[in-house]
């Protein structure tokens, strides 16, 4: 390095560099074209729905909008209830109490988030089914030999619903709250404690609203993903308003009336949204966050009754939501290995963990700018811009999909004709023909969850050190580099890490999106279930949960959950 | 620091990149957009590029496709579209995203009524919807679609949603046989007698059967097939053992009919290999892989069933031409919904 002589030239590189950053930084330009990019499939979706008539929708409101609406609330009430329970009951656990098997808690809990929803839907069909393990020992031991004898609860109905999508989805909220309380002082929980109060009351009436924030972050990712499923509610007969998109586009030949009525559930999750913004209006986080290292809270140790309760309490979860997938697929899979010998299996592996890390990588990015851009723009338009820009989870993934493949493939055939008409060249389908595609789609459709994990990590260190920094001579960049960002480091791997499991586990968009040979495991796993019939590719499945595991293991060192302090 | 990160960097891109194989245009080569899974389709692509050596490239579509082709327009890659169900082989001729064919051998091949008379689509095999009927629990050995709706079969039926494609196909014939009133009021009778929320597929149902949960189910023909053979899932030859196959109306217009099918896309870039893959699809050689395979009625005039598809006894297929299907479903799908089919048999 002839760092001597390069000085004055580096610089002035870096004069010209963070002069370019200053700007890239004083982001409104930045920002305003990312979110275009992230809004503009809504956008054209929005394009579509006004293209059609409303005869769909007529049709729709007078016959099957009244029960769905109702089925559809009754889905995000319950799944909203429960991952809020689950999720906050066995964080506060596992942050608080010492009891055996803890450590080992800290982290199976997260384990569900690897499954996707239509598997988790599969597979409590088949180990509930009246062949499944359940009902074959209620049978014996009842000596009954036909379904009519005997009662037994049914999966696929609305509650089974709930507990299928609950089951994976609770583990935003303990991620989200198990985060919270690990920079929470044990100082207000003693000081209730030394007033007399019970652990439970202690729960209700201090940490449930301490963690407020959080668990309403986690219910609303849990919410938006539970109200754009497909698979799980086409597979368990529960029509949602989700479903009728499907018929009015599919049946009735009518994208526009589908794209209408999505417009609708967007602003249904535009409005959770709201609500969780206001609920979080004009309060403080971030001091919360500086006793962190020097008084960590003191897990108290629970023994008797107390200790087997916390060991239930956390292990049904991780046993359900992780424990039946996984016992009902590896008993699929074990009379099929077979197939594991077959490369497409590991290129598949390969081409989803590529294309997941690529849209991480952006995703977490892009969330940054985000989230910075709202700490030092909080203007009402900033605001609307960058919450419009991450509505895109809240949409079916086959239909945000169309929305991005209508307008990519209109951009890339305007290029072709230009092209055609004055150079005489085709340059074909140059983004729709590549994986770019997909790697967009799954930017735009978990962009939520990078901007808000980020947005929240942002929020929790104190504006306060910006200026300290600030009135130290730092200009903006630096101030970012040197000081924002370290502290945030552990929120952009969350976010990254996030958006990766989801991207893993997406099915409907890069069914649609994919060219001619990419083939991930999601789309791999839907070729080869023959005829619907989702054994035939449990390896695959299997693959996904296993791959999905991954990001989920690291992000728990990230998320400070991996207790180094054990 | 940076220089590990932009090595990162660049080696995912070139992944990305390398991943994106485009479309070969070269004179070996045909791509096919298929509804029509791997397993089915596999054995015949084997066969055509053994014989021809041009190679094929598919990509399965699970929705969307109508709205794939004409995003692409001029550049799309699709050669040969593969799809099951009239409704869809006539939406893409509808929206001109196939291209009109009059080719000697396929029309040889293919009957007139399981084709469009303009050649933009043509079909391959049909499938029977029967009814699967418990072979302890229910004596008749003929029953009729209208007898769905007959009060003595109270909650005793199952089906797969009254929105799947294969659904919506009866009730669109059953709107053209007997108009969109009396339809209706049978979907309403047939509703009232389910034994639970639709849900499932068609194997569920039979599965339905096998547990006692209902005594009748109504699926396609080719799953009994399935059924019977599943190695894998012996569970599964319990099911179909416990039903047996009634081909419904036998005694007057027959069984409610779809088909799979072939079209070749309008923007083809490879149009002479689409052409041979169709011919071949349509060969006696392929039509007996169908059959052996797949369990479904080869549709080529001299090519014979299965003999196990023939041994649930002779299907009499409903003239109604499926033109006519295609147009009443929109209606039929409607039907669902108002008289909220998927609902169940309490609402």
């Amino acid at each position: 390095m002839q760092l001597d002589n390069t000085t004055n030239e580096f610089e002035r590189g870096k004069s010209q560099l963070s002069a370019f950053f200053s700007f890239l930084f004083s982001y409104k330009t930045a920002v305003i074209l990312l979110a275009a990019l992230m809004v503009l499939p809504i956008a054209f979706l929005v394009f579509v729905a006004a293209s059609g008539d409303f005869e769909s929708i007529g049709h729709l409101a007078r016959t099957v909008v009244p029960q769905s609406s109702l089925t559809t609330l009754e889905i995000l009430l319950g799944v909203g209830v429960m991952v809020a329970l689950v999720g906050t009951f066995s964080a506060w656990l596992v942050s608080f109490y010492d009891f055996p098997g803890r450590s080992i808690f800290s982290w199976a809990l997260m384990l569900p988030m690897a499954v996707p929803t239509y598997i988790s839907a599969y597979t409590f069909v088949e180990f509930f089914s009246y062949t499944g393990p359940l009902q074959t020992l209620v049978r014996h031991a009842g000596e009954f030999s036909s379904a009519r004898d005997y009662w037994f609860p049914d999966i696929r109905s609305v509650s089974g619903t709930i507990l299928v999508m609950g089951i994976v989805l609770y583990p935003y909220v303990y991620l989200s709250t198990r985060a919270l309380f690990q920079y929470q002082s044990s100082k207000v929980i003693d000081c209730a404690r030394s007033l007399g109060a019970g652990r439970m009351r202690v729960f209700a009436q201090v940490i449930l609203p301490m963690a407020r924030p959080a668990i309403v972050l986690g219910v609303a990712l849990a919410l938006m993903e539970t109200i754009n499923d497909i698979g799980a509610v086409e597979y368990l007969g529960t029509r949602t308003l989700t479903f009728s998109i499907f018929s009015v586009w599919l049946n009735q030949n009518d994208l526009a009336g589908a794209a209408q009525l999505s417009l609708v559930l967007l602003l249904v999750v535009a409005g959770l949204l709201m609500l969780e913004r206001i609920s979080r209006r004009n309060r403080q986080f971030h001091d919360l966050r500086t006793e962190r290292a020097d008084q960590p809270v003191e897990r108290i140790r629970l023994t008797g009754k107390p200790a087997w309760f916390a060991v239930i309490g956390c292990s049904l979860p991780v046993a359900m939501g992780f424990g039946i997938p996984m016992t009902v697929l590896v008993n699929y899979a074990a009379r099929r290995l077979s197939e594991s010998l077959n490369p497409e299996l590991y290129k598949a592996l390969f081409t989803s963990l590529v294309l997941a890390g690529f849209a991480a990588l952006v995703a977490a990015l892009i969330g940054l700018m985000f989230a910075y851009a709202l700490r030092k723009d909080k203007s009402h338009a900033m605001v609307t811009l960058v919450r419009f820009a991450s509505t895109g989870y809240a949409m079916p993934g086959t239909i945000l999909a169309l929305g991005i493949f209508l307008s990519l493939a209109m951009f890339d055939n305007y290029i072709d004709g230009m092209f055609r008409h004055y150079l005489g060249i085709s340059t074909g389908l140059l983004i729709t023909g590549s994986g770019a595609t997909i790697i967009y789609a799954y930017v735009v459709r978990f962009m939520v969850m990078a901007e808000g994990t980020l947005d929240a990590g942002l929020s929790r260190i104190s504006p306060s050190i910006d200026m300290a920094a600030r009135s130290l001579g730092r200009n903006q960049l630096r101030t970012f580099m040197s000081v924002l960002l370290p502290n945030l480091r552990p929120a952009i791997a969350v976010a990254a890490l996030l958006v990766m499991v989801e991207s893993i586990k997406e099915l409907s968009a890069t069914i649609m999106l994919r060219p001619f040979g990419i083939q991930t495991l999601s789309t791999h796993v839907y070729d080869y279930a023959s005829q619907a019939l989702i054994e035939d590719a449990a390896l695959g499945c299997l693959l996904i949960v296993v791959a999905g595991t991954i990001p989920v293991i690291v992000l728990l060192k990230y998320s400070g959950i991996g207790d180094v302090r054990n | 620091m940076f220089r590990i990160k932009n090595c990162v960097a660049s080696v995912f891109s070139i992944a990305v990149m390398s991943m994106a194989t485009i479309p070969v245009l070269a004179a070996d080569k045909v791509n096919v957009y298929s509804y029509r899974q791997p397993e089915l389709i596999k054995p015949l692509l084997e066969e055509f590029t053994a014989s021809t050596g041009i190679e094929t490239e598919v990509l399965f579509l699970k929705k969307g496709m109508i709205e794939k082709l004409e995003a692409e327009g001029i550049n799309s890659p699709a050669d040969v579209i593969l799809t099951t169900d009239i409704g869809r082989l006539s939406g893409i001729a509808a929206n001109e995203l196939s291209q009109p064919l009059a080719n000697t051998t396929l029309q040889e091949n293919i009957p007139a009524q399981y084709r469009d008379p303009k050649g933009y689509w043509f079909g391959l095999t049909m499938r029977g919807r029967v009814i699967y009927a418990s072979k302890d629990r229910v004596e008749q050995n003929t029953i009729t679609y209208e007898e769905l709706a007959d009060p003595k079969w109270k909650g005793k039926i199952c089906t797969r949603s009254g929105q799947h494609a294969y659904n919506v196909a009866l009730f669109a014939s059953m709107i053209a046989h007997h108009g969109h009133e009396k339809a209706q009021e049978w979907l309403e009778g047939v509703k009232q007698n389910l034994a639970r929320k639709p849900n499932g597929n068609d194997r569920a149902q039979a599965k339905g059967v096998y547990s006692g949960e209902c005594d009748l189910g109504l699926g396609n023909t080719y799953y009994v097939g399935k059924m019977q053979t599943n190695e894998k899932e012996p569970e599964q030859q319990d099911w179909a053992k416990s039903i047996k196959v009634l081909f419904p109306n036998n005694e007057d217009r027959g069984a409610h009919v779809n088909i799979s099918g072939m079209a070749l896309a309008k923007h083809s870039p490879n149009r002479e290999n689409a052409i041979k893959l169709m011919e071949y699809l349509s060969s006696g050689e392929a039509q007996e892989i169908y059959a052996e395979v797949v369990y479904e009625y080869p549709l080529k005039e001299g090519t014979k069933p299965s003999d196990l598809v023939n041994s649930w006894g002779e299907i009499k297929p409903d003239t109604l031409p499926l033109e006519t299907i295609a147009k009443h479903r929109k209606d039929a799908s409607r039907m669902v919904d108002t008289v909220g089919y998927d609902d169940g048999p309490q609402s």
